[in-house]
């Protein structure tokens, strides 16, 4: 029981049971705060595998941007009502049936395939002046051509949610 | 610590968010479970960057670009949303069916 272990315990928990309530509340803003909490503990997890920047970066980009855009377009909807239980029962037992099964497999998969962590070297550089430092040396072009994508969402997001004009 | 912890936390963090795309209603609830679906695949990439075959830093940086077309997919599809809030009145993913008509 290494303190590593028992911190990755409690964040696990954290994470998923976010994620629990999310599928199981009624209010839609419970559900965008239960969402957040799962996205903090999963910075934690960032931070446990040695990823601190990317801890950050999920903890401004997720639990800041994403979450407070997603509130802003619950209200700029209809939210007052509850969301409205599903018609089909059928269909959603169906549905539970083969995300478990999808579960089932890919946890199977991970559990058969050899990975022996003795062998393999762990990640010896974890300094963040490294990953800049390759970001801007090998993945310079993906870097540039993600800019361009960012542009192209800004005026899309814009250019769509625009208020249409009045027809003649 | 080991990889296959990482990787089941990871798998059942996708199953709750491929159940919550297909069983919720509520587009913006659809959209709550694709990012948690993305984030489940992001944990993949930086357990493989520390405890992988080949350990090295570009898992961060694959991630870094997933986390950024995220981020741009969420903008995009909340303002489509918007927009066919302004046209149909609902929010209801199962109402946005004019294709079929």
């Amino acid at each position: 029981m290494t303190a590593e272990f028992i911190a990755f315990f409690i964040l696990s928990i954290f994470a998923i049971g976010g994620a629990v309530f999310m599928i199981n509340l009624t209010k839609v803003m419970h559900m965008a705060l239960s969402l957040a909490f799962t996205f903090l503990s999963i910075a934690g997890i960032y931070f446990l595998l040695d990823a601190e920047f990317l801890s950050v970066v999920q903890i401004l980009i997720y639990t800041g941007a994403v979450t407070v855009l997603m509130i802003f377009g619950i209200m700029l909807t209809k939210h007052r009502e509850e969301s409205r239980e599903s018609k089909r029962p059928l269909h959603e037992l169906f549905a539970l049936l083969m995300v478990v099964l999808l579960f089932g497999i890919i946890i199977l998969t991970i559990y058969q395939v050899p990975i022996d962590t003795e062998t393999n070297s762990q990640l010896k550089e974890k300094h963040v002046a490294k990953l800049g430092e390759m970001i801007f040396t090998d993945y310079v072009i993906p870097f540039e051509l993600t800019s361009v994508l960012l542009l192209v969402a800004l005026i899309g997001a814009i250019l769509l949610a625009k208020r249409e004009e009045k027809e003649e | 610590m080991n990889l296959t912890s990482y990787l089941a936390l990871a798998a059942i963090l996708f199953c709750i968010g491929l159940y919550g795309v297909i069983i919720k209603r509520n587009a913006v609830l659809v959209l709550f479970s694709i990012e948690l679906m993305l984030n489940a695949v992001n944990i993949n990439l930086v357990a493989f960057s520390k405890y992988g075959l080949n350990a090295n830093i570009a898992g961060h940086i694959f991630t870094l670009f997933s986390i950024t077309v995220a981020a741009a997919e969420a903008a995009v599809g909340i303002a489509i949303l918007i927009a066919l809030y302004r046209k149909k009145g609902t929010a209801e993913a199962d109402q946005f069916d004019t294709l079929k008509e």
